[in-house]
């Protein structure tokens, strides 16, 4: 009981994660290892500034 | 039928009974409240059906969803836009991008026709229309490698279609910001609670955006949970500061001067850098506005609030104090967003198609995301009419309309048939911590009062006046959103039109275009805000029949495309699923338009209200200080005038060109082809399997 609980709090978790960005960087970095390319991976700060940039550049927020 | 298909069949039939039932009761109810449960079952019944069965059908036999299919996502992986999600975070995504804060004003603002008109449209609207233009652009889109609605309109139409799209989409912006600064000046005037709390949002919103950029970068969440503590913070200190002498001064104003504050924060926040202010602002709004839905519609089942409100009012005939106009087609130019809404097509056709990792999510994302907006509509209008029609009205009608004193206020409201005392709202308004609650125009203080109300009553009494000023922050902070990210928009779509004309402007990060180009949006945007806030008659009385024309008519070019691109696929005999609401679209904005050009009332239409102006100025009956802005206002009823044929003209264009491509296509002559990617199996199912 307690085991599926603790299974349940940790999926609501990282949905929570996904679906806010917090672990956006994690899965850049998922994606740049499994691209194989010789550019170095960007920092979290950079990915981070890199993320908000491109996010606001199309309409994003609706009336 | 085997067990495992009847006891399905039974379920649904009882649902669909329930739901008929709950209807019935709303629609047939007389003479007494009704019990706000009845509105919840009633939506959900008829969501659910439709969700179960007409999205179902659309989804297999009309697009004809193949889940072997490769999506853009899948293909197009880069990791950041491109990239497949699970379907719950996209819906997550879907929905916080999509529900702003036109449910929660249209609904509030259309009860001055009773409850049941709105609530019907709310639902229809949503099942047969705005629900299936989401999910029908969100899968064009999609097989388009998530091309954007005016790309699309380009492409399957040709180029009329794609410069109609782009016009109408910055017109729209333009007239929903000045619409929406309107409704966030409003709750602000007068009430230094309000005004202090939500120019607290603004440092807070830069210290969040300080920490996950500097202190602790991408730590999306524990900004964000500061941000929220330092927000609630701030309505308590509002609270502290309305009772200060001296301090409460500072932010208690009159709308102008918080107009051109509205204005000012407009501009630089479309200058300053994203992360500073934008980025961190939405990361608050969006928590604030789930967070907010969800605790509403708990209160409300738990509470079951009674609505108060006839179920029609006898202001169907026109002479409705909150806007002019008849029930048709007023009730369906009012209430755009929760029924259907064309910039839902713009997000549609943005990020959520690049996100999807099998076409089988359509449905649940752009039809199940719009039955839930449809839902918040609903609960805004359960908010607005659970309160006494008396104060409802009193706080939504400008001085204008009832006259400025308190006395003649309730004199007039009460004589309609709405009885209503000074002393109750001196008591209301008391409670809710504001000096005054009459001729609060804009929607936003009535629904604020009704959340207050619905929140007290579940969570005490006590608190009114903190629920009322949360519920105001709350509206304030994703308008404000709205509003920055609208405006950074409307600039970015400037600047690629005048980069035709001399390219150096259309270079996004050269900083003298950047200026001059969000000072052309904030321009035009604050020119309509002004006019609004100057506007004794209360401004939204203009602007938000034109903001909702502008909105359907984005939805008609959205269902144009869609059905242009259903006949060129060889699905006449199922294009009505688009063509229809297309239809109704047409008609109601034509007749709105025709209404609001030759309508004699002053309340309703142009012409009539700028000559009527024009000519009490020239007799010279009118006080100095109404003379000293008559010639503004005559110029502003001109102007609207042209606005409103231009988008018909806009809209008539576009369907004209839609039937000229269907009706090429269907004698075998060329037309633009389809710009559908070809057929990829999708390899992602396979691999997750393995893994």
């Amino acid at each position: 009981m307690a085991k599926r609980l603790n299974v349940l709090l940790l999926r609501g978790w990282h949905a929570l994660r996904e679906l806010s960005g917090d672990n956006a960087y994690e899965l850049y970095l998922k994606h740049h290892a499994s691209c194989r390319t010789d550019t170095p991976a960007l920092s979290r700060k950079d990915f981070f500034l890199r993320q908000q940039q491109q996010k606001w550049n199309g309409i994003k927020r609706c009336c | 039928m085997t067990n495992n298909k009847i006891f399905p069949a039974f379920l649904w039939m009882a649902i669909a009974l329930l739901g008929a039932a709950a209807l019935g009761g709303i629609a047939l109810n007389r003479g007494e409240s009704i019990n706000a449960l009845w509105f919840v079952t009633a939506a959900l019944c008829v969501y659910a059906i439709a969700y179960r069965f007409y999205a179902a059908w659309i989804a297999a036999s009309v697009l004809i969803i193949d889940p072997t299919r490769a999506t853009p996502a899948e293909r197009l992986n880069n990791g950041h836009d491109y990239m497949p999600t699970n379907r719950w975070i996209v819906f997550g995504h879907h929905f916080a991008a999509i529900a702003g804060p036109g449910p929660l004003v249209g609904p509030t603002l259309a009860a001055q026709f009773g409850y049941l008109p709105g609530t019907l449209w709310i639902l229809i609207g949503a099942v047969l229309g705005g629900c299936v233009q989401d999910m029908v652009t969100l899968f064009f889109s999609m097989r388009r490698n998530g091309k954007s609605l005016g790309q699309m309109a380009r492409d399957e139409l040709g180029a009329i279609g794609g410069i109609a799209a782009l016009i109408a989409t910055l017109l729209i912006m333009i007239i929903l910001i000045a619409v929406l600064g309107l409704v966030v000046v409003n709750a602000m005037k007068h009430s230094p609670w309000a005004t202090s709390t939500v120019a607290a949002t603004i440092p807070i919103a830069m210290l969040v955006g300080l920490y996950m950029r500097n202190i602790r970068p991408g730590r999306v969440l524990e900004g964000s949970l500061l941000g929220i503590i330092l927000l609630l913070l701030a309505v308590a200190g509002g609270g502290w500061i309305d009772h200060q002498p001296g301090l409460r001064e500072l932010f208690d104003h009159p709308g102008l001067p918080l107009a051109w504050a509205v204005i000012g924060y407009g501009f630089a926040a479309a200058i300053l850098p994203v992360w500073l202010l934008l980025a961190p602002r939405d990361y608050l709004s969006t928590y604030m506005k789930l967070g907010t839905v969800i605790l509403l519609a708990l209160a409300i089942v738990w509470m079951q609030p009674h609505v108060k409100m006839p179920a029609l009012t006898q202001f169907v005939d026109g002479s409705g104090p909150i806007f002019g106009g008849k029930l048709f087609p007023f009730v369906f130019i009012t209430i755009a967003c929760g029924a259907i809404s064309g910039f839902h097509a713009l997000i549609a056709s943005g990020t959520t198609p690049k996100l999807l990792s099998n076409e089988r999510d359509i449905r649940m994302i752009g039809y199940g995301g719009m039955a839930l907006e449809s839902f918040v509509a609903i609960m805004a209008m359960v908010a607005a009419t659970v309160l006494d029609p008396g104060v409802f009205f009193a706080i939504n009608s400008p001085a204008g309309m009832v006259g400025k004193e308190a006395a003649d206020a309730v004199a007039k409201i009460s004589s309609w048939g709405f009885p209503i005392t000074v002393e109750q709202m001196s008591l209301l308004a008391q409670q809710m911590g504001e000096a005054t609650l009459f001729a609060r125009t804009g929607g936003a203080p009535s629904l604020a009062v009704g959340m207050a109300s619905i929140f007290g009553s579940a969570f005490g009494q006590g608190m009114l006046s903190m629920w009322y000023h949360f519920a105001i922050m709350f509206e304030a902070i994703f308008i404000l959103t709205t509003l920055d990210a609208g405006t950074r928009v409307g600039r970015f779509m400037l600047q690629d039109m005048l980069g035709n004309i001399w390219p150096k402007l259309g270079e996004t990060s050269w900083y003298p275009s950047v200026l001059l180009t969000s000072g052309m949006v904030v321009a035009a945007w604050g020119y309509f805000l002004y006019i609004g806030v100057i506007d004794p008659n209360g401004g939204i009385n203009i602007l938000w029949p034109l903001f909702g024309i502008s909105n359907q008519i984005l939805a008609a070019i959205a269902l144009c495309v869609a059905t242009g691109i259903l006949v060129k696929s060889g699905k006449l005999k199922h294009a009505w699923i688009t063509g229809l609401p297309l239809t109704w679209l047409t008609l109601i904005t034509s007749t709105a338009v025709w209404e609001k050009l030759t309508s004699n009332d002053v309340r309703v239409g142009f012409f009539a209200a700028a000559n009527d102006l024009a000519a009490k100025l020239a007799t010279g009956i009118l006080p100095p200080e109404k003379a000293a802005v008559a010639p503004t206002l005559i110029l502003n009823q001109r102007l609207d005038a042209v606005l409103a044929i231009f988008f018909v003209c806009l809209l008539w264009l576009i369907v004209l060109d839609m039937l000229r491509i269907c009706v090429r296509h269907l004698n075998n002559k060329p037309v633009p082809p389809l710009s559908e990617i070809p057929h990829e199996v999708t390899r992602l199912e396979e691999a997750w399997q393995r893994d």
